[in-house]
């Protein structure tokens, strides 16, 4: 992709340092009138991982994006995006430092285009303020076209080119989900969080959208959290896999090494084995590759 | 990639073919489209000299109350915070447009400035209350901003009551803001370009091209990064957030331009009308600009201004009733089992609700079915 948008971004990564993680995650408790959501979790993501988090229902998994994005603000534990704490920062602030994510019910704005969704991905990129916006001409006019310009090129990178124009509410499922997508890599994250992302697809919308993480990954080298229960693609596509249980985090490490772990096998895949559904074999090729 | 739309024989081929994103994204994108505004101006250049005198006083007043329009329609239609309170800062912008160009020797606060000085002044003076409200109005929503600012307007009727020395007090009233611009009036009738006009023709042209500025202005704020984070912030906030929109600022921003319209629009309401009664900027005058959002289309600019139109007729019409339905009488008092003006109240409730319920994208909404179907015509499917 040699683009408006690999360009931006790749000069956003470069300011990611690579010899510390870009999120410290530590020892987060977080509880809803007495419903622990989370038990004390802790872990890392490096610079340019894939790192999932897999886990039962209600196991705390949304809540820990929650958490990240400054949506939930836990009782305990400490928080740290490319080094700096973030717990009790606004959700767009935090945004402001380069973090982005899908949600698990896709949170679209319906009535806007896509064009418009992703255009609002960009938003903390806008520089032009009030008095450029109300004459619309010189600063204003010029930065829309630049930000149109990243966002098109968006569009074509996940093949969406013929909706660009519909409002999103009228789009097909999968669409949106792609959509979302473009909408949180408009913001030029260095993390990605991306929630269930393939949950409800079909095989071939799957593969698609496996596919889409796997360039976001090797190619735009894009640090992400994916949070999936497609064990398949999970195993297939990550660096580092935590377990999580009843908001607890029980085990961390290579797909391999989980697989084989005994108390993941009991809590989890014990009781619900789906493993390798659906993924292309380039992409099961491409797995597991890199992991530090 | 600059240029626009192709030119010469790709033109011809394919007419609506963008070659850039500019242009894609440009106020007025198509033909018909910039055809329909160049007839539209025109339009309004001869009306002057086709209608009454009377006709144009409300005609002028329907521009004035556009604008007003306009500014609720930016912070409920398109940022989605419901407010009842533009009466009050319709009427800020009004004593402050009376009060910087009153007449110094008058019996109320004048200062004897110019047009260029006390129209934007009511703008900014009305935003400035609209910022130093909105950090009440951003923790709430839906019913609870409602009530609060309703409170705005009956604070405001209490303060246009005893400020007695600005407002005139109730039931007196001041003159409205003086139109005069470099020793130019526009409040009275005389020789412009070898052609005479009056009063009326003088008030029409001015507040029709205030209307287009302020206009495009609000067009250009819906369009631009300001306009999609109001949309953001209506229809998902917590979404809006994440994504890096600032949801406190963005309200904020809303209730301020919103506010500043007001001003214009109140400053200019009495410029047209020439006496503000400080009893006028009460409950109704509220609902009666909610009813043109809500009559004209939520979210649009041009449904503003239909909507505006459409309710500033509205008691044109109604007062011609009595003369063909009897038991409807025309004065306050009189025979009859309605007035006119308790006719003038249940006919908003009725518009409102049906529009809610039957069209809720108001005019604007029936006016782009008309179009789709005649764009289609004769071929209706
Ligand atoms: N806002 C909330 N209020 C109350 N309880 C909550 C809230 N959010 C999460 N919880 C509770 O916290 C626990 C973890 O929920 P979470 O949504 O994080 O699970 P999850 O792992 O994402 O599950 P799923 O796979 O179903 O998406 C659940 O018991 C849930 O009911
Ligand atoms: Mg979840």
């Amino acid at each position: 992709m040699s683009d408006a948008f690999a360009e931006a971004l790749q000069e956003t990564l470069a300011e990611v340092a690579q010899d510390r993680p870009v999120l410290e995650f530590d020892d987060v408790e977080l509880s809803f009138a007495g419903v622990k959501a989370l038990g004390g979790v802790t872990f890392e993501v490096r610079p340019k991982e894939l790192f999932a988090i897999i886990g039962p229902n209600g196991a705390g998994k949304t809540s820990i994006f929650n958490v990240i994005s400054g949506v939930y603000r836990p009782q305990k534990g400490s928080v740290r995006f490319l080094g700096e704490p973030i717990l009790g920062k606004q959700p767009h602030e935090i945004a402001a430092m380069g973090l982005s994510r899908t949600f698990q019910n896709i949170e679209l704005f319906e009535n806007l285009t896509v064009i418009d969704n992703l255009m609002l991905g960009r938003h903390q990129h806008v520089r032009y303020g009030v008095f450029s916006a109300l004459v619309y001409a010189g600063r204003a006019r010029g930065e829309e076209v630049v930000h149109r310009g990243v966002v098109e090129d968006i569009i074509d990178f996940l093949e969406i080119e013929q909706y660009r124009k519909f409002p999103v509410g009228l789009l097909p499922y999968g669409i949106q989900k792609r959509v979302e997508l473009g909408r949180a890599l408009a913001l030029e994250p260095k993390l990605l969080l991306l929630d269930e992302p393939v949950a409800g697809m079909n095989l071939e919308e799957t593969e698609d959208m496996a596919r889409f993480i796997l360039d976001i990954r090797d190619e735009l080298d894009i640090a992400m959290i994916l949070v999936e229960h497609d064990m398949g693609l999970v195993m297939d596509l990550a660096d580092r896999v935590l377990v999580q249980d009843f908001g607890l985090a029980i085990a961390t490490g290579a797909p391999s090494e989980i697989q084989r772990n005994p108390d993941v096998i009991r809590a989890y895949l014990g009781e619900e084995h789906r493993s390798s559904v659906g993924v292309t074999a380039t992409a099961r090729d491409r797995a597991t590759g890199d992991t530090p | 990639m600059t240029g626009g739309r192709t030119a010469g024989s790709a033109r011809r081929g394919r007419p609506e073919l963008y070659t850039s994103y500019e242009a894609d994204s440009a106020l007025l994108n198509t033909r018909p489209k910039r055809v329909a505004v160049l007839l539209i101006v025109a339009l309004a250049v001869i009306v002057p000299f086709l209608l009454t005198d009377n006709v144009l006083l409300i005609l002028a007043t329907a521009f004035v109350a556009s604008i007003g329009a306009i500014g609720l329609n930016l912070v409920t239609g398109y940022a989605g915070q419901v407010s009842l309170g533009h009466a009050f800062f319709l009427g800020l912008g009004a004593f402050t447009g009376a009060v910087l160009s009153g007449d110094p020797d008058g019996r109320t606060v004048g200062l004897g400035m110019q047009l260029l000085v006390w129209l934007p002044a009511a703008g900014l003076v009305a935003a400035a209350a609209g910022l130093l409200v909105a950090p009440f109005a951003v923790r709430l929503r839906g019913l609870y901003l409602a009530i609060v600012t309703l409170g705005l307007v009956f604070l405001g009727e209490h303060l246009f009551r005893e400020m007695q020395f600005i407002t005139g007090g109730v039931g007196v009233g001041r003159p409205g803001p003086v139109p005069e611009l470099f020793g130019f009036r526009f409040d009275q009738a005389g020789e412009v370009l070898g052609v005479m006009l009056t009063r009326n023709q003088k008030m029409y042209y001015l507040m029709f091209v205030l209307l287009l500025i302020m206009a495009v202005a609000g067009r250009n704020i819906a369009r631009s990064a300001i306009g999609r984070a109001f949309a953001a912030v209506r229809d998902r906030d917590i979404a809006a957030e994440v994504i890096g929109v600032p949801l406190t600022k963005y309200k904020a921003l809303a209730f301020t331009i919103s506010s500043f319209y007001a001003g214009i629009a109140g400053a200019l309401l009495y410029t047209v009308i020439g006496v503000i009664e400080p009893g006028s900027f009460n409950l109704l005058m509220s609902v009666q600009y909610i009813a043109m959002v809500l009559i004209g289309g939520v979210a649009t600019i041009s449904g503003s201004i239909m909507g505006a139109v459409f309710i500033t007729l509205l008691p044109r019409i109604t007062r011609e009733v009595p003369k063909f339905l009897p038991f409807i009488s025309g004065g306050a008092t009189g025979g009859g089992i309605l007035n006119v003006f308790q006719l003038e109240a249940i006919l908003y409730g009725l518009l409102i609700i049906g529009f809610l319920i039957f069209e809720p994208r108001g005019l604007y909404g029936i006016w782009i079915r008309t179009r789709n179907y005649w764009k289609g015509w004769p071929f209706s499917y």
